[in-house]
């Protein structure tokens, strides 16, 4: 079992950020055709509007609402500090949950029972789906089985992530958490391995850079700069 | 560009030329990058011109224009799920057929057939619907009469339009305008469209795009196409390759009826937002204020400070597209409101306008329902020259929906361009058949702005005009441009003659 933590714990967190690091770099250097959300849109439409929909703003808000906790434990911390604090954001991350529950679901579906859909959909994006549900449910079920996790997600969860980055691993506090916790955790660290290796390389390119571009783009092959100066 | 009207025989040869060339790939077989429609029709995608559904193209705001359902607030939060693209069914569900059914199968008593199958899924399907479904007017009760552009005309007129013996059409070719204020480049989010500086090409970078798929919805011709299979958008490169070896472009090089004309224009690209914002019955006359004489003193001056290689601005003053577009004023673009300032022009259609029940068949006249003679008014120019143009009376064609089409409502813009088409070939019936006086000819022309050295001239690039009349295309200068990619060897074989 320890042996196994340590595996999961340790040695897991270190392959998958060496492999996503390296792997996203290189694939952009390298294979930046690649990079592209293969939207199914085009093929499906109306179920796409559910599934998507409800996933993407679910898991966004998911995401950065992890983030914020390993980030700012303290701060999170003393917000919590309110019992009507720690419920709204509770509440709000678990309807997030479920949202996203339902958003998985009907991607999933519609996957499943579209036939153009599933000339379209690789084994790859099969594994990340599963996981991407598993991960969800087993978020769902940590909300509700172990309360309050907002609080001790920054307490516990937290220093174990920052003991990562900081080169200095500290497993004692995920040894004895639930098994539903470790496997939600071992999960991250596996769909960060598959990011360079499949469609989901897309989150990484949502292009906010949009937002401060004008809005026409005119490139000149001959040297402009040369002939204006 | 131009397209002149009056000679596309609706062969969809350049469609074939196009496709055989770029869109014949898993993901682009419902691809045509050129396509050609029958007018009345609700075009490919169904219903492209309909921007309450497909909201394409821009709007005009107080300061100049933003985009109708794209755009930096609603490309980055539709970016999930956007509800304004079209789906692959508006387009039409590739298909090929089991041909080899029809040489492998065993014998048996019945003859073996081609089934129909799916190129996306590769099942048997039955065809609903596919490119140039309403062609020639087929199914006018779910097309024609569907079109958009109809909706300015009375019940009456529309009536009047469709009876059997009134029917008529005419074909509009259409690929990428290679818009001067292209909607496409300024919906991307990712930034992969743009456009070249030194052709006004609008190209689509395969490497930055990520299927945010906003250019299909921004781009009001409907002319960028979503890839399913590589999830990357595609659209017409001009053929560029082609170009760059001095070649026209697949479509144009080979149009049977020669109605395609390319050139260089020279214009100001400063003034392309303030145009783009002018009002609606501004926007053709100032778009065509943009383009500039390429003959001007100050012009070639600013433009050889720019950059602009001398044998690119003599190609400009070569252009045909110059002279049909400014000199003569006969060319129109399509859908000028939807404000992309479009650089492909049209040259209206007269004969469908014009082509009558003769006269002297006074039995299809009598035919002609109530409604149908309701719709005889003198809806267009008349050329009140004697017998041999008064069937001008009964224009089978309202002005009304041409005008929906070229001259962003403006019937007057089409009227005055039907008046020279009229008045040239009056004029050379005068010179080459001669049951028309001489003076009636001249006063045609007069009355439609033409002298005869113009009318010579219009006759010569409408008919006679060889290859090189019709297409000038300057030298690419791919050295320089070479220049600016630093290593060579990376693009070895990817350009050029191998095309």
């Amino acid at each position: 079992m320890n042996f196994l933590n340590t595996f999961l714990f340790i040695v897991l967190p270190y392959i998958s950020l060496a492999v996503f690091l390296t792997g996203t770099l290189y694939r952009y250097k390298n294979a930046k055709y690649s990079y592209t959300s293969l939207s199914s849109q085009f093929l499906e439409n109306k179920k796409l509007f559910w599934g998507s929909q409800a996933f993407h703003w679910g898991i966004v808000f998911l995401f950065f609402g992890h983030l914020v906790g390993f980030l700012f434990p303290k701060t999170v911390i003393a917000f919590n500090n309110q019992p009507v604090r720690i419920m709204i954001i509770e509440g709000a991350a678990f309807i997030a949950g479920l949202l996203t529950l339902f958003g998985i679901l009907v991607l999933i579906i519609r996957r499943l029972t579209d036939a153009r859909l599933r000339k379209v959909t690789t084994k790859m994006d099969w594994t990340i789906e599963g996981i991407l549900l598993l991960e969800i449910v087993l978020g769902i079920f940590i909300a509700l089985s172990y309360r309050w996790g907002s609080s001790w997600f920054a307490s516990v969860l937290s220093p174990y992530l920052k003991s990562i980055f900081t080169l200095n691993p500290q497993i004692q506090a995920i040894n004895a958490a639930p098994l539903m916790l470790k496997l939600h955790i071992a999960g991250f660290f596996l769909l960060l391995i598959l990011i360079p290796f499949s469609r989901l390389g897309h989150l990484l390119l949502y292009p906010i850079r949009y937002a401060w571009r004008p809005y026409q783009r005119v490139i000149w092959y001959s040297n402009r700069k040369k002939i204006l100066k | 560009m131009v397209f002149h009207l009056d000679k596309c025989i609706g062969c969809h040869t350049c469609s074939i030329a196009c496709k055989n060339i770029w869109t014949d790939r898993k993901g682009a077989e419902y691809m045509w990058w050129n396509n050609v429609e029958t007018k009345p029709g609700t075009g490919y995608p169904n219903k492209w011109e309909n921007q309450e559904i497909y909201k394409g193209g821009w709007e005009k705001n107080k300061k100049s224009v933003s985009l109708k359902g794209t755009g930096k607030s609603k490309g980055l939060g539709n970016i999930f799920h956007n509800p304004y693209l079209p789906k692959i069914d508006d387009y039409y569900e590739p298909f090929t057929y089991r041909y080899a059914n029809l040489t492998n199968s065993p014998e048996g008593d019945d003859q073996p057939t081609a089934r129909p199958v799916s190129q996306i899924t590769g099942k048997n399907m039955d065809i609903k619907m596919g490119p140039n479904w309403d062609d020639d007017l087929s199914g006018s009760h779910d097309f024609a009469q569907q079109d958009i552009n109809l909706e300015s005309l009375s019940q009456a007129e529309k009536e009047a339009m469709f009876q059997l013996e009134q029917m008529a059409f005419f074909y509009l070719p259409r690929i990428c305008n290679h818009c001067l204020n292209p909607a496409c480049v300024a919906a991307c989010p990712s930034g992969a469209i743009y456009k070249r500086g030194e052709d006004g090409i609008v190209l689509i970078n395969q490497e930055k795009c990520r299927a945010w798929r906003m250019c299909v919805t921004a781009c009001p011709y409907k002319k960028a196409y979503f890839n399913w299979n590589t999830g990357k958008s595609e659209k017409c490169i001009l053929c560029y390759p082609r170009l760059e070896a001095g070649h026209a472009p697949a479509c144009m090089h080979s149009c049977v009826g020669r109605i395609r004309y390319l050139g260089v224009i020279l214009y100001d690209a400063d003034k392309i937002e303030e145009v783009a914002g002018s009002s609606e019955a501004n926007l053709i006359d100032r778009q065509k204020e943009m383009l500039l004489d390429p003959f001007d003193e100050e012009v070639i001056k600013q433009a050889r400070k720019n950059g602009i290689a001398d044998s690119t601005i003599e190609a400009a003053q070569k252009s045909p597209v110059y002279k049909w577009v400014k000199e003569w004023n006969m060319a129109l673009p399509l859908h000028a409101e939807y404000r992309t300032l479009p650089m492909l022009f049209y040259v209206p259609p007269l004969l469908p306008v014009m082509a009558s029940l003769s006269n002297q068949d006074n039995q299809q006249q009598e035919k002609i329902h109530e409604k149908g003679k309701q719709w005889n008014v003198e809806w267009i120019y008349d050329t009140s020259t004697d017998d041999l143009w008064s069937s001008i009376r009964q224009v089978r064609f309202p002005v009304k929906y041409l005008a929906s089409l070229f001259g962003a409502g403006d019937e007057r813009k089409i009227t005055q361009i039907i008046e020279k088409l009229m008045a040239v070939r009056i004029y050379r019936r005068w010179k080459t058949v001669g049951d028309i006086t001489e003076t009636k000819a001249d006063k045609t022309l007069e009355k439609a702005g033409l002298t005869r050295e113009l009318a010579d001239n219009i006759y010569r690039l409408t008919t006679l005009a060889p290859f090189e009349e019709r297409f000038v295309i300057p030298p690419a200068h791919r050295e320089e441009a070479v220049e600016m990619m630093k290593d060579t060897g990376v693009h070895k074989g990817s350009v050029g003659f191998k095309i």
